[in-house]
């Protein structure tokens, strides 16, 4: 194949400016060369706001940093307002804590796993995946009041309690999931055209995700056994039976294993979770009163990763630092690796697999290396992807993933 | 009006523009798509360019680097457009008015048509606008 | 691990602070930083978690967050640089993952990273004007 018939350019040119892109890929052909990335078009200061917030209205900013890993920015801005304080939260609310937080980890991963469908061409995947996702923000709704944003932590322990009239609607939740999450599994990990299609692809190594200092999923797909919950002690994680789920390839196959093996294990903490609260009232607010002055660190593992809060106090109510630094700060740097070299049809879903914020995956384009003339949008690279995957599946003559799921999927109901 | 005959008879071709978000409103926007909410069966479908679009879906606070896209975006849509902002940063900046990144809401520079606050408004409030705007555009 | 970590660090130690079993801050020079962070990284294997660059009005600091997760604990590096001219080496030499931190540190509170192989804006736009430092406690809006 030669190296410039494959790529045809599609799409408006601008001749004026280049459309900004978070995702620039420099293609030869249809090889990936070289990745620009650009931040900066979701910097919103968000660090110095902070330092004009009360750290109760902080944890509020915080949850807005980021809608899929709302409660997990909460979840160490608190704990890192608690460290500087030395403030003990009561075990009720721990409890509760690592509820929400496993009961976000689920939806989060199960929206990743509907758009990596959506990238790769499964949309009914997609649309399947994101119905069962609709059921946990329904209990979030109905223990918060909202499906997102569900302000439930507040230094000291959390805002809301959870009733025990609302525990059977959790646990019907969670059956409900069970065998629905145990055929995507199996429709997954299992299936030829998924192997074909992301076996090998975007393959990041353990020393890569050591020198970026990668996190999450990302680094454990490739073997780097580290999650924040099970290393650094914090809320309930201690106090349930749960496991890390690792992998050792690191390509994006391993990364989806890695998530649907976490839902299973998020799923068991919930039961337990649950479980304790049913039977064990008690206070969920320490009520701190003034954070003295001093310096705390608070860290807690988000759906992608390590998110860590530092916070200074000077005695007052409000921070005079707070850093934030969300897990896909340095994840998205991997793909400084993990795309060079690889096809531009495979560019999209290696770009998704850190799973970074939709959006940002959506802004990407191609350009050809020699000239940096636009020749790809998102759209055509998200096409790409899906034909690639019809290539597989004829090359294969399988059916795929899809409809072995659907005919699944109706048996259930 | 054209648009209000495209809602009846064909699809609307929906653009949505993202500024500077946390994403929980595109993700509920997606959400409207899904069977649940179903907002296909009001013949909205998302296009990928803003050449094919009726209507343009505005989330998230525009920060200075995103101000400028979505301006260049709004001049390249073909007129006239109707312009939706979504989500109270897209309506008034929401937590991060104080930002040094932060100019002023997007209405001020584009012309909104409907506003829907919330964060994030839930996919039936999405509904509840796309039917007030088609009342509307109707006249 | 802590008393072989304080035996390597040796006489770069200008004070160390133990918050509790889990937080550990240590200032060092900042003359020290690259021997310093060969140490956290290469021959602690510690993680980089992130850096923070503070203002606090007298000096400007910069924060490196170490995690030993085989530990549960966190070892966070501080040095203290003249506010007038905050300048430092950059480590991106040895942990690759402090490259955009750097850049972010340098445009929001303006401290200088010697030999960092990329030094550009990162968050901001590349015409944001100089001399600006959104995190600096001066920084005013207005101008």
């Amino acid at each position: 194949m030669s190296k410039k018939t494959t790529i045809v350019p599609i799409g408006p040119y601008h001749p004026l400016q280049e459309e900004p892109e978070f995702f620039k890929l420099h293609v030869e052909g249809e090889r990936v060369v070289h990745i620009d990335i650009e931040l900066g078009y979701n910097h919103r200061g968000i660090e110095k706001i902070s330092e004009a917030k009360t750290f109760e209205q902080a944890v509020l900013l915080v949850e807005r940093i980021c809608g899929i890993c709302s409660t997990s920015h909460p979840f160490a801005c608190v704990q890192a307002v608690e460290d500087a304080g030395d403030v003990e939260v009561p075990v009720r609310a721990l409890y509760i804590r690592s509820l929400i937080g496993e009961l976000e980890r689920i939806h989060s991963h199960l929206l990743w796993l509907g758009l990596a469908g959506h990238f790769i061409g499964f949309n009914t995947v997609w649309m399947w995946v994101w119905r069962y996702r609709e059921s946990v923000l329904d209990v979030f709704e109905l223990i918060s009041g909202n499906r997102n944003h569900y302000a439930m932590f507040k230094p000291g322990g959390v805002r809301r309690d959870i009733r025990n009239e609302d525990i059977p609607a959790i646990r019907r939740m969670l059956k409900g999931l069970d065998g629905p999450i145990k055929l995507f599994r199996d429709a997954i990990v299992q299936d030829p055209v998924i192997h074909a299609r992301l076996k090998g692809v975007g393959t990041l190594t353990r020393q890569q995700i050591i020198d970026y200092a990668a996190v999450g999923p990302t680094a454990r797909a490739s073997g780097v056994d580290i999650d924040v919950r099970r290393d650094h002690p914090h809320a309930a994680y201690d106090k349930v039976e749960w496991k890390v789920i690792t992998a050792q390839n690191g390509d994006v196959f391993d990364k989806a294993v890695v998530r649907i093996g976490e839902l299973f294990e998020s799923m068991k903490i919930v039961e337990q979770c649950i479980d304790w609260l049913e039977k064990s009232p008690g206070s969920i607010d320490a009520n701190p009163g003034q954070i003295k002055a001093g310096e705390g660190i608070g860290h807690y593992e988000a759906p992608r990763g390590e998110v860590i809060h530092y916070i200074r106090s000077d005695g007052g109510n409000r921070a005079v630092r707070h850093k934030i630094r969300a897990p896909s700060y340095v994840n998205i740097a991997t793909n400084r690796e993990s795309v060079i070299g690889q096809s531009v049809s495979d560019a999209t879903i290696i770009l998704a697999a850190v799973d970074p914020c939709y959006c940002c995956t959506e802004r990407m384009a191609a350009v050809d290396a020699a000239n940096g003339r636009r020749v790809l949008s998102g759209d055509d690279l998200i096409r790409l992807s899906r034909e690639k995957t019809e290539e597989i599946r004829r090359e294969l003559g399988l059916p795929g993933p899809e409809l072995a799921l659907e005919k699944a999927l109706r048996r259930l109901g | 009006m054209g648009l209000a005959v495209n809602l009846l008879t064909k699809s609307l071709n929906v653009f949505h523009c993202a500024g500077s978000v946390c994403n929980n409103c595109d993700i509920e926007i997606l959400d409207a798509l899904t069977p649940r909410y179903d907002l296909e069966r009001f013949g909205i479908v998302l296009v990928g360019s803003i050449r094919h679009a009726d209507l343009i879906l505005l989330t998230g606070v525009f920060n200075k680097k995103s101000a400028v896209r979505v301006r260049r975006i709004y001049e390249q849509a073909p007129k006239p457009v109707v312009v939706v902002a979504i989500g109270a940063c897209a309506c008034s900046g929401n937590y991060f008015r104080e930002s040094y990144n932060w100019d002023e809401p997007v209405g001020r520079y584009i012309p909104v048509d409907a506003y829907l606050p919330g964060c994030p408004p839930k996919p039936e409030a999405m509904i509840s606008a796309i039917i007030k705007l088609t009342r509307k555009l109707k006249g | 691990m802590l008393s072989e970590l304080k035996t390597r660090l040796g006489g770069t130690v200008i004070a160390w602070r133990e918050k509790s079993q889990k937080r550990h801050y240590v200032e060092v020079s900042p003359v020290d930083i690259v021997a310093v962070t060969g140490i956290m990284f290469k021959d602690m294997g510690a993680r980089f978690q992130i850096a923070t660059g503070a203002d606090t009005r007298d000096a400007i600091e910069v924060l490196y967050h170490w995690a030993f997760d085989t530990y549960g604990c966190v070892v966070t590096i501080v040095v203290r640089l003249d506010r007038a001219n905050p300048e430092l080496d950059s480590i991106s030499g040895l942990c690759k993952g402090a490259e955009w931190i750097e850049r972010e540190m340098w445009e929001l509170l303006g401290i200088k990273f010697r030999n960092h192989p990329d030094m550009r804006h990162l968050l901001l736009s590349d015409d944001w004007p100089e001399g600006k430092f959104p995190l600096r406690k001066d920084y005013s809006r207005a101008n």
